[in-house]
């Protein structure tokens, strides 16, 4: 499924778009970053409460295509400026993780 | 090709500069992207390190034909125990840095998986050394 059909399915707020267009298969959630580092795939979205420039610095790295910021939660400037640089998207959703995981989840496979 | 980055400890806003300029570097060369990611990941890490433990320090990434070498020196605390510093799980982070979501006692780890070479030595209340090679062709 497109990034901007999750968008607008999931009711995102959008705080950086980028690769709206890119197909997105799976996700990773995870708030530590050397887990991220380690075990998220090139491609996926990121599910995280972190909201630090460094998750944009991380994203960007790994080819992560966007973030989800979960429960409403707020980005630091320099994490939005730098995902706007580094082409990765900055959403946000008011769900909890694990809400957001399983309407994710249905989502994109309810596609296959 | 040598590249030297200096860090500051507790910069944490220009965490990821030097794993940011090598991945392009390396990208520009035509690095399988595989052996791309092991080196970013690594590196990535090792900066992490010097901003989250160290006072400063000076990482060096010697883009070689068959390898990349990765020299990081950081003055610093320094780690009592590298043997256990290698454990999964185990952190000297400060409860700032573990809010970040660093911390987590995976760096050391993450780094030793990446490596083709990996040796890191340490003098309490000097710094550490460590050097990193990852090889360019996976065969």
């Amino acid at each position: 499924m497109k990034l901007s059909e999750i968008v607008r399915e999931l009711n995102l707020k959008v705080e950086s778009i980028a690769n709206q267009d890119a197909t997105i298969i799976s996700a990773y959630a995870s708030d530590l970053l050397s887990d991220v580092m380690g075990n998220a795939k090139a491609g996926q979205i990121w599910i995280t409460m972190q909201t630090h420039k460094n998750v944009a610095a991380i994203a960007s790295l790994k080819d992560i295509q966007a973030v989800v910021i979960i429960n409403n939660g707020t980005p630091e400037k320099d994490m939005v400026m730098h995902a706007k640089n580094e082409n990765v998207a900055v959403l946000i959703t008011d769900l909890p993780c694990y809400e957001f995981c399983a309407a994710l989840h249905k989502l994109i496979n309810c596609e296959i | 090709m040598e590249y030297v980055f200096e860090i500051n400890g507790g910069d944490f806003s220009s965490g990821g500069n030097a794993s940011s300029t090598i991945k392009r570097a390396l990208k520009e060369r035509n690095v399988d992207p595989l052996v791309i990611k092991r080196i970013v990941v690594a590196l990535f890490e090792a900066e992490i390190n010097v901003v989250a433990h160290a006072d400063h320090g000076t990482i060096t990434v010697i883009i070689e034909e068959h390898q990349v070498q990765m020299f990081v020196k950081d003055f610093g605390p320094g780690i009592e125990d590298i043997e256990l510093a290698m454990s999964e799980g185990y952190s000297t982070a400060s409860d700032t840095v573990r809010e970040m979501g660093f911390g987590a006692g995976m760096g050391l780890p993450n780094i030793k998986k990446n490596a083709d070479v990996f040796e890191i030595e340490s003098v309490k209340g000097l710094g550490t050394n460590a050097h990193i090679i990852i090889y360019l062709k996976n065969d």
